[in-house]
C-alpha cells in the first residue's frame, strides 16, 4: 500500500470505530434510560407497560404489610393525591418508614399493582429522595385540596412457614 | 481563639498563593530572575499556612470545640478519636480544605524535587519549573478563595451548642476515614500534569519535540503516583461500600463514583499516551490534550460531589452559591487552557509522524481510544439526567444496566489489546513475530477459559469471555516475565510495575467477571435454630442479642458458618442521629465472601429477615486494586533514562 492509500485506511477504520461505539453506546443508553412518575402520573396511564420506571412518593401510613414468607411486603405509595400499591420481595433500607418518601424501581402489573424490583436507600433521615419530594410537590401543584392518605392500620402479618 | 488563628493562616495562605501563581509567571514573561526565584520560598509559606489552618481545624474537632458550627454538624463528643479526625473531612468546608492542603503538598514536593537535578532525568529548566509551581499557584488561591468566600469552616456559632450533631454513622468507617484523602490525592495529584502542561504551552519553544519528549519525562512520575492514589482512592470506596452499606454492592455507577472514575480512566490514557512521547515523541499533542482533559474531570467531580447537585451520601452542600463558583473556576480553567492548547500546541503535520500498524504505539493508541471513548460513555449517562433534570424537562435516571452493556465491550478489546500491546516493538511492524509469541498463551488461555466456569455452578458465555481477558493478560505478561529473565535481562523498575498493574487488571477482571455471573441473593427470614444453604455451606442462625458499643446500640445476630465459624452482623441505633445502620458480618476466603446483614425482627418468636449472599472471587477486585498501585509505585521510583 502507498502510504497515502494506507492513511485512507486508516482513517476509514477510525471512522468506522467511532461509529461502532456512538452506536453501541446510543442503542445502550436508549434501552436503559428509567424514567420517573408519580403515582397520579401512573393512574393517568402514562407510565410505560412492560419497561421499568421509577414510582417516587410517600409510603403511606398503616399501609405496610408482610406476606406470610417474612419478606414480601405490600405497601401503598402515595403522592398525597392519588395512591398505587407496591409489592416487594425483600429486605427493606434501613430508612424505610411509613409516611416518609420512598422511591422504588419495578414494573407494573396488568392489575395495576407496581412490581418493585428495587426500593433505594436513601442516607439520611432527614433527607427525602428527590424524585419523591418531586411527586408530592407536582400533586400540591396540580390540587390544592389534596385527599388524606387513609388512616388504617394493618399490623404485619404474623410470621409464616420460613424457607430454610 | 485556635479557629480565629486558622482563619487568619487561611486568609494568609490566600494571598501567598496568589503570589505564588501571579509573580513568577510574570517573572518569567519579563525576565525578573528575582521574581523567577520567589516561586519556591512562596510555596513553601502557603503549605505552612495551608498545615496551620487544617491543623486549626483538627483542633477544634479534637478539643469538641462546639462553637465551631462546622465541627458542630460533624462530631459529637461521645465520637470515637479516629472518627473526630475523619470528621474533619466528613463534610463540605473541612473536605474542601483538605483539597487544598493536599494541593499545598504536591506543590512542595514539586518545589523540592526540581530543586534537585537528578543525573538520571533530563534537567528541569528553573523558567518552567517556576511556570509550573505558578500554575500550582493560581489553582491554590483558587480553591482557597472559594473557601474563604463560600464555605469558611471556622464560622462561631452563637450560642455554642452543648453537643454536635454527630458523623453520619454510614461515615464511621475505618475505611471511609482514608477513602477522601486517597481519592482527593489523585484528583489533586493530576494537577501536577496539568500544570506541567500549561507550563509547557507558555513557553516560547512550545512546538519543540525534545521539549515535548522532555516534559513527558517530568510529568510522567507525577501522573502515575496521583493515578496510584486514585486507584487506591476508588478501590477503598468500593471496600467501604461494600463492608459497611449493607446490601453487598461495591460499586453501583452512582454519579459520584463516576466523578473519580472519569479522572482514572482519563489518567490511564494519559499514562500511557505519555509512554509513547516521552520513548518515541509520538502524539505529542494528544499528551498534552490528556493532561488538560484529565484535570479538567478532576474539577468535574469536584464540581459534582461538592456543589450539591446531587443528592446522595457524599454530597451534604445544598448551597447553589458553592455550585456557581465552582462552574465557573472550572469554565475559566477548562477554557483558558484550550485557548493555550488551540494557540500553542505543535501543530497536527508536526504530529503526525507515520504510526506502524501493528507497533506498540499504535496499539497504545487504540487504548487510548477506548478508554476516552469508555470515559466519554460514562460522562453522557453521568450528566445527562442531570442536564434535563436542570433544564426541568424530566426525571430519568441511567442505572448500571446501560453503563454494563456500554462498559463491557468497550472494555473487552482493551483487555485482549493488552497482549499484543505488551509484545509489539516501538515503531515496527513485525506480524509473524506477534503471531508466533501469542500462540502458546492462545493455546493455553483458549481452553482454560472454556472450562473454567464449570467451577462454578453451571457454564457461562459471559463468564468464559471474562475469564478469557484476565487469563489472556496473565499468560502474555507471565510469559514475557519468563522471556526476559531466561535470557539474562534485568528489566528496569518501571517495566515490573508495568507488569504487576496489568497483572493487577487481570485479578479485577477475573474478580468481577466471577463475582457478577455467579454471586447468589438470598432474601429468607429464619427462626432461631434453623438454617440456610449458602455457598456449600449450612450457616445456622442462633439468635440476636443486645449489645452497646461506644456510642451506639445494637442488635447483634450469632450465626455459625459451617461448623464453627461464627458471623456477628449488627443492627446498629445511633441515638445522637436517630438513624439506624446495618452493620453486615463477612466471612472471607481467596475464593469467596459469605455475606451476611440483618433485616428486621418480624414476628413474636424471635424471627428475622435476612440478607444472605455468596460472593465467589470478590477479594480478588481489593487484591488486583493493590497490585495496580503497587506497580504504579514501583514504575514511578524508578529513573527512565532519556531514550
Amino acid at each position: 500500500m502507498t502510504p497515502r492509500r494506507k492513511r485512507l485506511a486508516l482513517v476509514l477504520g477510525g471512522l468506522a470505530l467511532a461509529g461502532a461505539i456512538a452506536a453501541l453506546v446510543l442503542n445502550a443508553f436508549n434501552d436503559n434510560l428509567v424514567f420517573f412518575h408519580s403515582p397520579t402520573q401512573v393512574l393517568a396511564g402514562q407510565a410505560p407497560k412492560d419497561r421499568l420506571f421509577r414510582l417516587g412518593g410517600l409510603v403511606e401510613t398503616g399501609s405496610v404489610q408482610r406476606q406470610a414468607d417474612g419478606v414480601t411486603v405490600r405497601f401503598v405509595v402515595t403522592d398525597t393525591a392519588r395512591s398505587l400499591p407496591v409489592v416487594y420481595k425483600g429486605i427493606l433500607p434501613d430508612l424505610f418508614r411509613e409516611g416518609k418518601g420512598v422511591v422504588a424501581q419495578g414494573k407494573l402489573d396488568a392489575d395495576g399493582v407496581f412490581r418493585a424490583q428495587e426500593v433505594l436507600a436513601k442516607h439520611d433521615e432527614n433527607y427525602m429522595p428527590p424524585e419523591a419530594a418531586k411527586a408530592v410537590a407536582d400533586a400540591h401543584a396540580a390540587a390544592p385540596t389534596t385527599t388524606q392518605p387513609s388512616e388504617t392500620t394493618a399490623k404485619p402479618a404474623k410470621a409464616g412457614a420460613p424457607r430454610s | 481563639m485556635i479557629p480565629e488563628l486558622g482563619l487568619l493562616a487561611l486568609i494568609a495562605a490566600f494571598w501567598t498563593a496568589l503570589a505564588q501563581g501571579v509573580l513568577p509567571l510574570l517573572g518569567v514573561r519579563r525576565q525578573r530572575p528575582e521574581w523567577i526565584a520567589l516561586a519556591r520560598p512562596a510555596c513553601a509559606l502557603q503549605t505552612l499556612f495551608t498545615v496551620i489552618a487544617f491543623a486549626c481545624l483538627t483542633w477544634a474537632f479534637i478539643a469538641d470545640d462546639f462553637s465551631v458550627a462546622y465541627v458542630t454538624r460533624h462530631s459529637h463528643d461521645a465520637l470515637p478519636l479516629i472518627y473526630k479526625i475523619g470528621a474533619v473531612w466528613g463534610g463540605h468546608e473541612g473536605s474542601l480544605l483538605l483539597w487544598v492542603l493536599e494541593l499545598a503538598g504536591w506543590s512542595l514536593a514539586l518545589a523540592v524535587v526540581s530543586a534537585r537535578h537528578s543525573p538520571r532525568r533530563i534537567a528541569l529548566p528553573a523558567a518552567l519549573a517556576a511556570r509550573v509551581l505558578g500554575v500550582l499557584g493560581l489553582l491554590s488561591a483558587g480553591f482557597t478563595a472559594f473557601i474563604l468566600l463560600t464555605s469558611n469552616p471556622f464560622l462561631r456559632l452563637l450560642p455554642a451548642a452543648e453537643s454536635g450533631r454527630d458523623l453520619n454513622p454510614l461515615l464511621q468507617d475505618p475505611g471511609l476515614v482514608f477513602h477522601p484523602p486517597m481519592l482527593y490525592m489523585g484528583y489533586v495529584g493530576f494537577a501536577v500534569a496539568y500544570a506541567f502542561a500549561m507550563a509547557v504551552l507558555m513557553d516560547e519553544d512550545s512546538r519543540s519535540p525534545s521539549l515535548q519528549q522532555a516534559w513527558a519525562d517530568w510529568a510522567r512520575p507525577w501522573t502515575l503516583a496521583a493515578w496510584l492514589f486514585l486507584t487506591l482512592g476508588i478501590g477503598l470506596g468500593a471496600w467501604w461500600a461494600y463492608n459497611e452499606l449493607g446490601w453487598g454492592g461495591w460499586w453501583f455507577w452512582d454519579p459520584v463514583e463516576n466523578a473519580s472514575f472519569m479522572p482514572w480512566l482519563a489518567g490511564t490514557a494519559l499514562l500511557h499516551s505519555l509512554a509513547a512521547t516521552n520513548k518515541r515523541g509520538q502524539f505529542p499533542r494528544w499528551s498534552l490534550f490528556l493532561a488538560i482533559v484529565c484535570f479538567s474531570l478532576s474539577l468535574l467531580g469536584t464540581f459534582l460531589v461538592r456543589s450539591g447537585i446531587l443528592s446522595s451520601v457524599h454530597a451534604f452542600a445544598t448551597d447553589p452559591k458553592r455550585g456557581i463558583f465552582i462552574l465557573g473556576f472550572l469554565a475559566t480553567v477548562i477554557g483558558s487552557s484550550t485557548l493555550l492548547f488551540l494557540a500553542r500546541a505543535p501543530r497536527n503535520e508536526e504530529d503526525a509522524k507515520p504510526v506502524a500498524l501493528l507497533s506498540r504505539e499504535a496499539m497504545l493508541l487504540l487504548n487510548n481510544l477506548l478508554l476516552l471513548a469508555a470515559c466519554a460513555s460514562v460522562l453522557l449517562g453521568t450528566l445527562y439526567p442531570l442536564a434535563l433534570d436542570v433544564l426541568g424537562i424530566g426525571k430519568i435516571s441511567v442505572g448500571p444496566p446501560y453503563f454494563n452493556a456500554v462498559f463491557v465491550p468497550l472494555i473487552l478489546p482493551i483487555c485482549l489489546l493488552m497482549g499484543p500491546g505488551f509484545l509489539a516493538r516501538w515503531g515496527h511492524n513485525e506480524a509473524a513475530r506477534l503471531l508466533r509469541q501469542l500462540t502458546l498463551p492462545l493455546g493455553l488461555c483458549l481452553p482454560a477459559a472454556l472450562l473454567l466456569p464449570l467451577a462454578w455452578s453451571s457454564w457461562h458465555l459471559g463468564a468464559s469471555l471474562g475469564l478469557f481477558a484476565a487469563l489472556w493478560i496473565a499468560a502474555t505478561h507471565l510469559q514475557q516475565i519468563i522471556l526476559r529473565l531466561s535470557q539474562g535481562q534485568r528489566p528496569g523498575r518501571p517495566w515490573w510495575g508495568m507488569q504487576l498493574a496489568h497483572l493487577g487488571l487481570a485479578l479485577c477482571v477475573a474478580g468481577i467477571t466471577v463475582v457478577k455471573t455467579y454471586e447468589t441473593e438470598d432474601d429468607i427470614k429464619l427462626v432461631p435454630g434453623q438454617f440456610v444453604q449458602v455457598g456449600g455451606l449450612p450457616l445456622h442462625f442462633l439468635g440476636v442479642s443486645a449489645v452497646d458499643g461506644p456510642n451506639y446500640q445494637a442488635q447483634r445476630g450469632d450465626f455459625l458458618l459451617g461448623e464453627q465459624r461464627r458471623i456477628q452482623p449488627e443492627k446498629r441505633q445511633y441515638p445522637s442521629s436517630a438513624m439506624p445502620m446495618t452493620e453486615a458480618a463477612i466471612d472471607s476466603t481467596p475464593l469467596r465472601d459469605i455475606y451476611v446483614s440483618l433485616g428486621e425482627a418480624v414476628g413474636d418468636d424471635g424471627a428475622w429477615t435476612l440478607r444472605v449472599y455468596y460472593k465467589p472471587l470478590i477479594g480478588w477486585l481489593w487484591a488486583g486494586a493493590l497490585c495496580m498501585a503497587l506497580g504504579a509505585l514501583l514504575a514511578a521510583s524508578g529513573g527512565r533514562r532519556k531514550p
